[in-house]
């Protein structure tokens, strides 16, 4: 059984965004505004995410935290999602965008995959995204970092929500991506060992961390080689909240109580009705 | 989103045998650069290739959708394209979406009917044949360098030595051009490209 839009009954579901409610949202959003309210803002991951090539393979890193405006909306949300077994992409901007966009790329890969019969290339994933944000002139926000191994060997790609695309050996995105590019400025080289990569993209993630407001939380690592893939979910806790100081609890009996009113609240059954329901 | 326009010199410069085209490669989003090594020269078919000023996103949407439009056209034909027929499709789709759009592109390259041949197609999707084009908005700092010393009847050697000036000129100017400078040579036997890098630039100032 699929799910079809209650609109049109009877018709095929379309595939890709629905903007259905852009119209609903717009008048909504002008009847906040005459009475003085704005309209709930999309979140922004407020992200820092950072990829580098090493000598086996490609690292990508990311923070772990979302936000709403000043609020953190999440404390682990997981900004490096799946595309293909030997191609993952960390998401920054807005943070549905991201995810969603990120969805549809792995199902295209997957089928454009079983159609080819070959695994499927990182370059090939580069230019579906591309092609789609270009055609929504940017109103998709959301920045991409893409790497993998494929028969070319390890590759980074990072994707912006106009379309653009830039081909790196090390990358940086979001609102974190000044604080961490000084990171691998001072310290990437060509072809680093496994463990220095990780620390360098650790590194980079909690320079985002600290130096950034929009990015906290936990540093998470992928590490995607020819052999395999490493999915290091919370490698790193670097900004860990520290014990309380002070005790804040009180004693019962600390407020005096002035006064105690009890009103019981009674409940009539109005109405009664049986419905049948046929289980299959 | 990564812009080039505020941050951009491109030129191109036809001699006797072929076309010399060369790029700053700074990509900026507002004052970040984005991309400190970005190839702005890029190729459209085996011996043409456009340099790119404007929208980052734009341009490559653009020069992808002709490297199509030309690959199949020059299967079509069983023979190479003409350059002229690249700038064609270039200025087909900036003139026809020209209020969408923010693109400034330089075509050049090498066929055996005219040579070595430059196009410039600015913003707005005019497109003219020049013997010298310059784009981007470090160019405005290096008109009257390319006005004074270019002339006719160059050597290949002697445009290659003047698109890097002319480069370097501008990118010391204009505050958002930077990076390396990339240079290409397209001629009948094919395309030599090169990187100047940062330090290797020629110098003029004391300074």
């Amino acid at each position: 059984p699929r799910m079809l839009s209650t609109s049109r009954p009877g018709a095929a579901p379309k595939g890709g965004f629905c903007f259905e409610n852009s119209r609903r949202n717009a008048v909504l959003e002008g009847n906040l505004a005459e009475k003085g309210f704005s309209a709930p803002k999309a979140r922004k991951t407020g992200t820092t995410i950072a990829g580098l090539v090493f000598k086996d393979g490609v690292i990508l890193g990311a923070d772990t935290r979302a936000t709403d405006d000043m609020v953190v909306a999440d404390k682990n949300c997981m900004k490096i999602h799946y595309i293909a077994p030997n191609i993952y992409c960390c998401g920054a901007g807005v943070a549905a965008d991201a995810e969603v966009t990120t969805q549809m790329m792995s199902s295209n890969v997957e089928l454009h995959s079983l159609n080819t019969g070959r695994p499927p290339m990182v370059a090939m994933v580069t230019r579906q995204l591309k092609q789609m944000l270009f055609r929504y002139q940017g109103h998709i926000g959301s920045s991409l970092i893409i790497g993998g191994v494929d028969v070319t060997g390890p590759q980074l790609y990072s994707v912006y929500p106009h379309g653009s695309y830039d081909k790196l050996p090390f990358l940086t995105m979001g609102s974190g991506a000044a604080s961490a590019i000084s990171v691998f400025e001072d310290r990437y080289k060509p072809n680093m060992e496994l463990q220095e990569a990780k620390t360098l993209v650790r590194d980079a993630i909690a320079a985002g961390i600290f130096c950034d407001l929009g990015s906290g939380s936990n540093v998470d690592l992928c590490v995607i080689m020819e052999a395999g893939v490493q999915h290091l979910r919370g490698y790193d806790q670097p900004a860990q909240k520290t014990p309380l100081e002070g005790n804040y609890k009180y004693k019962p009996g600390t407020t005096a109580v002035l006064s105690e009113t009890v009103r019981p609240l009674t409940v009539d059954v109005v109405e009664e009705s049986v419905q049948h329901v046929d289980m299959q | 989103p990564p812009h080039w326009s505020p941050g951009t010199t491109i030129m191109a410069v036809e001699f006797d045998g072929g076309v010399v085209m060369g790029a700053d490669s700074r990509t900026t989003t507002g004052a970040y650069i984005a991309n400190r090594v970005t190839d702005k020269l890029t190729p459209i078919h085996e011996r043409i290739f456009c340099c790119r000023s404007g929208s980052a996103a734009d341009t490559q949407a653009i020069a992808d959708s002709v490297t199509y439009q030309l690959g199949f056209h020059s299967i079509e034909l069983d023979e190479p394209p003409q350059v002229q027929t690249a700038a064609n499709l270039f200025k087909e789709m900036c003139y026809r979406y020209r209020e969408e759009l923010m693109a400034g592109i330089i075509v050049a390259g090498w066929d055996k009917r005219r040579g070595g041949q430059v196009y410039t197609v600015p913003v707005g999707g005019m497109m003219t044949r020049q013997p010298v084009s310059v784009g981007g908005s470090g160019s405005t700092y290096i008109y009257g360098y390319v006005d004074s010393n270019y002339r006719t009847g160059m050597s290949r050697e002697e445009c290659l030595q003047f698109t890097a000036k002319a480069l370097s000129l501008a990118m010391e100017r204009d505050g958002s051009s930077g990076g390396v400078v990339r240079l290409a040579v397209i001629s009948e036997q094919g395309v030599d490209r090169q990187v100047i890098l940062g330090n290797q630039l020629p110098r003029f100032s004391a300074a």
